[in-house]
């Protein structure tokens, strides 16, 4: 006979491990940010908004985002559709889509860095088919955008798939007969991906677009390895406040915004995409 | 347990014991710089093995060499004998050390105006200059025709150095300048160090100076010609290598590879001049006595030795830092070192030379110093930012800065009593 505090218990473990390793380090960042040496300021978030750089960080991190989730969205709902109609290989398939998933975000930084420098595989290829002459510098200070579009190749290259595994988890648990029932009453293939799969998909599509936000926002290494200091971010800002300049204070202000931001994202999904009770599967 | 424990405490005593003893016989040399374990060991074993005496070398952290040395002069004896260092580690220093004015170092003529940073804006020869390393200029072999008429590579002005740059980049079809400023390279010492020296004759106090104008100017007038990748390079001897940068500026540890694999296709060369001098940064190490040796005769001996030209030469050897006396290198030095030495001597021996020192006194606001300069580059060069507008908004960030430091002038800029200010 289990006693009532059984579960508590058994969470127990999890929480501690919470608090150590989350909220202990979160209300030492927060004290960080907003603690001077005459107590409580907002100083260090003065001198980030100040700082020179901090608009254009926020305003990539931002548009990064914009431009890398909404789309990631829709090719991992076809990759996803795909997936779950197959009837041999699914698994095989599957794996193959995910590998990108198991390489760190500055491996994914450093392939792509080796396509697109100067002396990269894709001048090289450029070459060879007589395009061009001389090597292309892709990722110089003058052509921020073709840093940013190349960041957004690798951030979709390696990071869809965290998207796809979760929908199409979402997908199997949508039962055939919903699907089957609107076929019967003629709806088209698309009909039934919008008026059935999609809306039945929320709650994984909420996760997995609150995963990927996050993510998104905190996009680091790839930026770092090929753009430099080129194409500022907040989370390299973060970093570089940190190690550089050994401001651990201002640093604390980059990550507080960040966390802002994310809470900001998560709570909009979370209405946006809420599903009412009583109306899941 | 007890007796291993007993056994234990023995040792340790012993040790303790041996320690002291050692230290007392010894000559103690209290050291900043060969702190790698290599280095040190190299200096132990093969420089300071044909000294006539025990040398006990021990090299330290800066925090933890200058606690030991501040302890010593506060009892007012001590048995540190010698101390090397940096300029910098040595300039809270100054009131603790002898005058080594009159010191015998065997006839080896030691670089002027390092000597002259030596005595620390006193009267007194505070340290003596010990080994040096800096920033040079190297360039393809293949570069050296399109040289504008009558520039002397080892006498370049800036504004020779921008023809240069420009007729490579007119007649080869792309620019071949190159300049460290990759978020891993070293682009603020060339700002700090050559380019605001070099037009301003200063560091800091003159950091929004008309002179200070006209050098961004220039800088971006040789930006023009300068290959745009530049803004990911970190060690300039890889684009060297590669071709596509046949002119650059970078630290000699930086460049080594680039001479040391093709030999023949590379030549170094002094940084260019402005109209304030042939600015430069050295990183100068000097040796000093405190006031507080128990044996000032052997430390004085010691420092005569280790200025010897043999002795220099197994330093560099030793620590890759070069000498500061006039030597003739051995045939069996690597070519980097044959090469980088040469442009060293020319540049700190040029008549016009102005020594720039690293930034010191900053503590852990160095990376923030730093920073004013690469921020001011990014916002002129690649931003495109009005230069005047630029160079006011970055001034009161390193006003506050060096207020918040509490940092003193250092050369080229003329001492201060407080913080060095930013006119």
């Amino acid at each position: 006979m289990p006693s009532r505090g059984l579960p508590y218990l058994l969470l127990l473990p999890a929480t501690v491990f919470l608090a150590v390793f989350f909220l202990y380090p979160f209300t030492q960042i927060a004290w960080e940010a907003f603690s001077g040496p005459g107590g409580v300021t907002l100083s260090h978030f003065a001198t980030m908004v100040n700082y020179w750089k901090f608009p254009a960080a926020l305003e990539n991190t931002l548009l990064l985002a914009v431009a890398v989730v909404p789309l990631q969205t829709a090719m991992a709902l076809a990759m996803a559709v795909l997936v779950s109609k197959l009837e041999k290989g699914r698994d095989l398939i599957l794996y193959i889509f995910t590998i990108p998933l198991g390489i760190s975000d500055l491996a994914a930084g450093l392939i792509w860095f080796a396509i697109f420098q100067q002396t990269g595989f894709l001048n090289s290829a450029l070459h060879a088919l007589g395009v061009v002459h001389t090597p292309v510098i892709w990722l110089g200070y003058q052509s921020k955008w073709v840093i940013f579009l190349a960041v957004m190749l690798a951030e979709i290259w390696r990071a869809t798939a965290i998207m796809l595994v979760i929908i199409v988890a979402g997908m199997g648990l949508i039962p055939k007969e919903y699907g089957e029932a609107a076929e019967v009453f003629g709806a088209g293939p698309w009909q039934r991906f919008r008026r059935v799969t999609l809306p039945l998909l929320r709650p994984s599509l909420q996760t997995a677009l609150i995963l990927r936000t996050i993510l998104a926002f905190e996009v680091f290494a790839e930026v770092a390895a090929l753009g430099g200091t080129n194409l500022p971010v907040l989370m390299g800002e973060t970093f570089h406040w940190q190690f550089d300049l050994q401001d651990g204070h201002t640093a604390a202000a980059f990550a507080i915004v960040i966390l802002a931001i994310s809470i900001g994202f998560t709570l909009l999904y979370l209405r946006l995409l809420r599903v009412p009770k009583g109306a899941g599967i | 347990m007890k007796t291993t424990f007993r056994g234990l405490c023995t040792a340790l005593g012993a040790v303790l014991v041996l320690a002291g003893a050692q230290a007392k016989a010894d000559v103690l040399f209290w050291s900043t710089q060969a702190k790698p374990v290599e280095e040190t060991q190299a200096m132990r074993s093969e420089v300071l093995k044909g000294f006539d005496g025990k040398v006990n070398y021990q090299a330290n952290d800066p925090g933890p060499w200058l606690t030991r040395v501040q302890a010593e002069m506060k009892a007012g004896k001590g048995s540190i004998q010698v101390l090397g260092g940096l300029h910098g580690d040595f300039t809270s220093l100054s009131d603790g050390l002898m005058d080594l004015s009159k010191i015998d170092l065997g006839g080896v003529k030691v670089n002027p105006s390092f000597m002259k940073l030596g005595k620390l804006g006193s009267k007194e020869q505070k340290y003596i200059p010990w080994m040096q390393a800096t920033y040079i200029m190297v360039a393809n072999k293949k570069a050296l025709p399109y040289l504008p008429t009558g520039a002397d590579i080892n006498a370049l002005t800036y504004d020779q150095l921008i023809a240069w740059a420009k007729n490579l980049d007119e007649k080869t079809g792309s620019p071949k300048f190159g300049l460290p400023a990759g978020p891993k390279g070293l682009l603020h010492r060339f700002l700090q160090g050559y380019l605001y020296p070099s037009y301003t004759g200063s560091m800091v106090t003159k950091f929004r100076s008309p002179e200070a104008v006209t050098a961004w100017q220039k800088l971006k007038d040789l930006w023009k010609y300068t290959n745009p990748a530049s803004t990911g390079y970190a060690f300039m001897q890889e684009p060297l290598l590669s071709g596509a940068v046949w002119v650059a500026f970078d630290h000699t540890a930086r460049l080594a590879d680039a001479l040391n694999k093709r030999p023949n296709d590379f030549v170094a060369f002094p940084a260019p001049a402005g109209p304030a001098g042939r600015g430069f940064m050295p990183v100068i190490a000097g040796l000093a006595i405190p006031k507080t040796a128990p044996d000032k005769a052997a430390a004085e001996k010691l420092i005569k030795y280790m200025l010897q030209p043999s002795t220099q030469i197994a330093t560099l050897r030793a620590t890759s830092f070069f000498p500061v006396i006039d030597v003739n290198l051995p045939n069996d030095m690597p070519p980097s070192v044959k090469a980088s030495g040469a442009a060293i001597a020319k540049m700190s021996g040029a008549k016009d030379a102005l020594p720039a020192l690293l930034p010191m006194g900053l503590g852990d606001l160095g990376g923030k110093f730093n920073q004013v300069y690469i921020d001011t580059f990014q916002r002129i060069i690649l931003g495109g930012q009005p230069i005047k507008r630029v160079l006011d908004d970055e001034a009161g960030t390193l006003r506050a800065l060096m207020k918040k430091a509490d940092a003193p002038c250092w050369a080229p800029d003329a001492p201060s009593k407080g913080a060095c200010p930013v006119n």
